[in-house]
């Protein structure tokens, strides 16, 4: 990866990220997939000496490399932002126990929600855990930082919060490697009831020692380097960090700058004093007011809020057009037809919620390439709020409508998503007894994402052979007398059997069962695409409803209609672009004129 | 020749919009410039809209393209040229592939595709470089080297050698893949000077 002319490497933030826990000699990490912090474990288990792998979610992550701190080795989890959610309660509570072995949690935020349901600030956990946070601005700075993230944990006895948000964990630079480094915390089970078991008695004596913490680490941001003050005129001065400090040093290259390479706790001193240097103070971040409100709180006035927008990514446009006014745009937009992202050719997904879109039912959805049934024609998701959610609002909606709701409502959950939060919410579907169904789309891996094994794949995270989990089983086990597994390709059976079940008066699961198209076996697979024969086609669109971007409609005139042979009426006639079909013959078994057949029949 | 710019790379998820702004990156790194790179991953990468956002110059802070300041857009596929007007300037340098992927709501005969959508550009006075770069790398023998084509194009107007870039392919693309790889890139570095 180095390029020849400077020996740099050439590194994505999340390569970088991966390089950095492997320089600062992390021996235990664990994650969630989730964009934009993926490719951070992706990466770091190609490393060797470092234990890397995918939890069934981020708290069990967060949990596993708490486990490892505690007896004495560096420790990684990682996370997407509202993976902090799912990781909170561990979270809280280790900032009590504080560490042995140094401890990181990467946490990537999404602004502008790329990829994702919301655009929560999760600098606000660092502040609400009491724990100190690092934020890098560049790829170099995410591998410098981590590294200073352990320095700083086992400094301090805490779990150290490392945020980046997606133009960090996206965006590619140049980077210099280091030197690996290692921890001085002998590796041993070490019994240590006062600091590890959080009940109230020992709990209050570490509640003392957060603050004194705390207060600690305050005064070392007054020193750390990272916190920098660049000296430009004195008439702008702007607080900012992240991804932010690169938009205010190309909007504004003659201003001084405080940047903060530590955004929790502040340098308190360290601020007033810039404040008081500066004529007009400018409080540069995305989302929150988080800085804003903090050196408010100071007593120290200043822009933020006032004129930087609370919503979306910032970049240096944005902040150049808020404080001078100047727009460098110079073109309006134009209207196009939308290009929304779309499931794939061959997606087993359509065809189950193609099936599910002939029931009438209110679709409680969640997280997943899956969330796209959302979109026309398939339009069969009516609910997505988070991880897990479906299942358990399926039952509330269950016992909120009683009789009156059965047969009309059901949830849809991936097979990650179903491992990582949503076996509970079944759980209380039987326990509590409602008569929900949940329909489990298992393509055997974890897809928006980029293709992660997980629990139920039946490999890790490095491919090797791992136990597979068994959801029919497991269902039973909970004590689900009705599992019924279906191949969502073959739609009429698909809609057949979610009828009976979604109007079975009892809890009940359906297992939509069919490899993603992108997994590696099925891009080796070789595909039969089908085709249209033109002749056939009566313009019925039936199969344009499957929104399948290998299918497209052509209009023709009267005058071509004719040429082919086509009724009056026939406006013209659906295509397969051979290149993009994935051979599931889903179009097929829609088309009732046999104009859709495999490609060999010719 | 644009010493110091700011290119945009966009088109639909899977036309390896990422490989084409990656091997422009390392050769422009190689010819000892400083560069920064902003990419979309996720959910838009399945069949949705995105771009790659390359930056490069002495020193390089912001990993985005602001509105109004792309010097070339490269786009992989004609309507996504337009997509991204509010980008450029009246100076900028785009360099279109004129094949169409129809988004779902012209695939299913809703909306049709926009007729001479080109014109959005020209009428401006942008300078507009059309190619039909999937049938070039079907006569070189791969259609998969649609994005070396463009970055074939593309070579043409930035400061960096032509041996910069063989040099780079031949370091970074497996051999399997190298030769028809640089006969794509050729080809487009030929097309870009008829």
């Amino acid at each position: 990866m180095t390029t020849k002319s400077t020996d740099k490497l050439w590194l994505s933030g999340n390569e970088a990220l991966a390089l950095g826990a492997y320089e600062a000699g992390v021996k235990v990490a664990s994650g969630y997939p989730g964009t934009p912090s993926t490719e951070i474990m992706e990466n770091l288990s190609k490393y060797d000496g470092v234990y890397t792998e995918w939890a069934p979610n981020e708290k069990v992550g967060l949990e596993v490399a708490l486990g490892a701190s505690f007896v004495g080795v560096r420790a990684l989890a990682t996370m997407k932002h509202v993976g902090m959610n799912v990781a909170a309660d561990p979270l809280f509570t280790s900032s009590y126990t504080g560490i042995r072995g140094g401890l990181v949690i990467i946490n990537a935020d999404d602004p502008g929600m790329h990829s994702s349901q919301n655009e929560q600030d999760n600098r606000n956990y660092a502040y609400a855990a009491k724990l100190p946070m690092l934020e890098p601005c560049d790829p170099q700075e995410a591998k410098d930082f981590l590294k200073t993230a352990y320095w700083l944990s086992e400094g301090y006895d805490t779990p150290v919060i490392v945020r980046t948000t997606t133009r960090i964990a996206h965006v590619k630079g140049q980077v210099t490697p280091g030197e690996k480094t290692s921890s001085s915390v002998k590796p041993e089970i070490v019994k240590d009831a006062a600091k590890f078991v959080m009940l109230p008695g020992n709990a209050i004596n570490r509640r003392k020692f957060v603050t004194e913490r705390m207060k600690k680490l305050s005064e070392f941001a007054e020193t750390f380097p990272e916190n920098r003050i660049e000296w430009g005129d004195g008439t702008r001065g702007f607080i900012t960090s992240g991804i932010s400090y690169m938009y205010v040093k190309e909007a504004f290259p003659e201003a001084s700058v405080l940047k903060l390479g530590m955004v929790w706790p502040l340098p308190e001193k360290m601020i007033r004093s810039f404040a008081e240097q500066v004529d007009e103070l400018f409080i540069v971040e995305e989302l929150d007011p988080f800085l804003e409100l903090h050196i408010k709180a100071l007593g120290i006035s200043c822009h933020g809020k006032n004129l930087i927008p609370a919503e979306g990514e910032l970049n240096t446009a944005i902040i150049r057009k808020a404080i001078t006014g100047e727009d460098s745009a110079e073109f309006a937009p134009v209207a196009l037809p939308p290009r929304p992202p779309n499931m794939c050719p061959g997606c087993p997904h359509r065809g189950l919620f193609y099936a599910l879109s002939k029931q009438k039912v209110f679709v409680a959805g969640d997280i997943g390439c899956y969330t796209l049934g959302f979109l026309p024609p398939l339009s069969s998701m009516d609910s997505c709020v988070c991880m897990g959610a479906g299942v358990s609002a399926v039952h509330g909606m269950a016992k909120a409508l009683g009789e009156e709701g059965m047969g009309k409502e059901v949830a849809v959950i991936g097979d990650s998503t179903f491992v990582h939060s949503g076996i509970t919410g079944l759980i209380n579907i039987v326990y509590n007894d409602s008569y929900s169904t949940v329909i489990i789309l298992d393509n055997r891996i974890t897809a928006m994402t980029g293709q992660q094994p997980n629990a139920s794949s039946g490999t890790n995270i490095k491919g090797e052979p791992a136990q597979m989990l068994n959801f029919e089983e497991l269902c039973r086990a909970i004590g689900v007398k009705h599992v019924v597994t279906v191949n969502p390709h073959e739609i009429s059976e698909t809609k057949k059997v979610l009828k009976e079940e979604i109007n079975r008066p009892e809890p009940s699961v359906v297992i939509s069962r069919a490899p993603c198209v992108l997994i590696p076996s099925e891009k080796k697979r070789v595909k039969v695409p089908y085709w249209t024969r033109i002749e056939n086609c009566t313009g019925c669109k039936a199969c344009l409803g499957l929104g399948c971007p290998a299918i497209h409609w052509v209009p023709v005139t009267p005058e071509e209609g004719a040429k082919l042979g086509f009724k009056e009426k026939q406006k013209g006639y659906s295509e397969i672009s051979i290149e993009l079909c994935n051979g599931c013959g889903q179009c097929a078994e829609l088309c009732k004129f046999d104009a859709i057949t495999i490609k060999e029949d010719k | 020749m644009i010493e110091q710019g700011n290119i945009l790379f966009c088109g639909v998820g899977g036309q390896g919009i990422l490989l084409a702004s990656e091997v422009t990156a390392f050769s422009l790194l190689a010819a000892g410039m400083a560069a920064r790179k902003s990419e979309v991953h996720g959910m838009a990468q399945r069949g949705g809209s995105v771009t790659a956002q390359l930056r490069y110059g002495t020193k390089v802070y912001s990993p985005l393209i602001s509105p109004g300041e792309a010097d070339m857009v490269v786009a992989f596929e004609m309507m996504e040229a337009v997509r991204y007007l509010p980008y450029m300037h009246s100076q900028t340098k785009v360099i279109v592939n004129t094949h169409k992927i129809f988004p779902p709501a012209v695939a299913t005969g809703k909306m049709g595709y926009p007729e001479n959508v080109l014109a959005e550009l020209t009428s401006r006075d942008i300078d507009v470089k059309e190619l039909d770069a999937f049938e070039i790398a079907g006569k070189v023998g791969e259609v998969r080297a649609v994005n070396i084509v463009m970055v074939g194009v593309l070579s043409t107007y930035l400061p960096i050698d032509e041996q910069v870039y063989v040099d780079v392919m031949n370091e970074r693309i497996p051999e399997r893949f190298r030769d028809v790889n640089i006969k794509a890139f050729q080809e487009g570095r030929k097309i870009a000077a008829a």
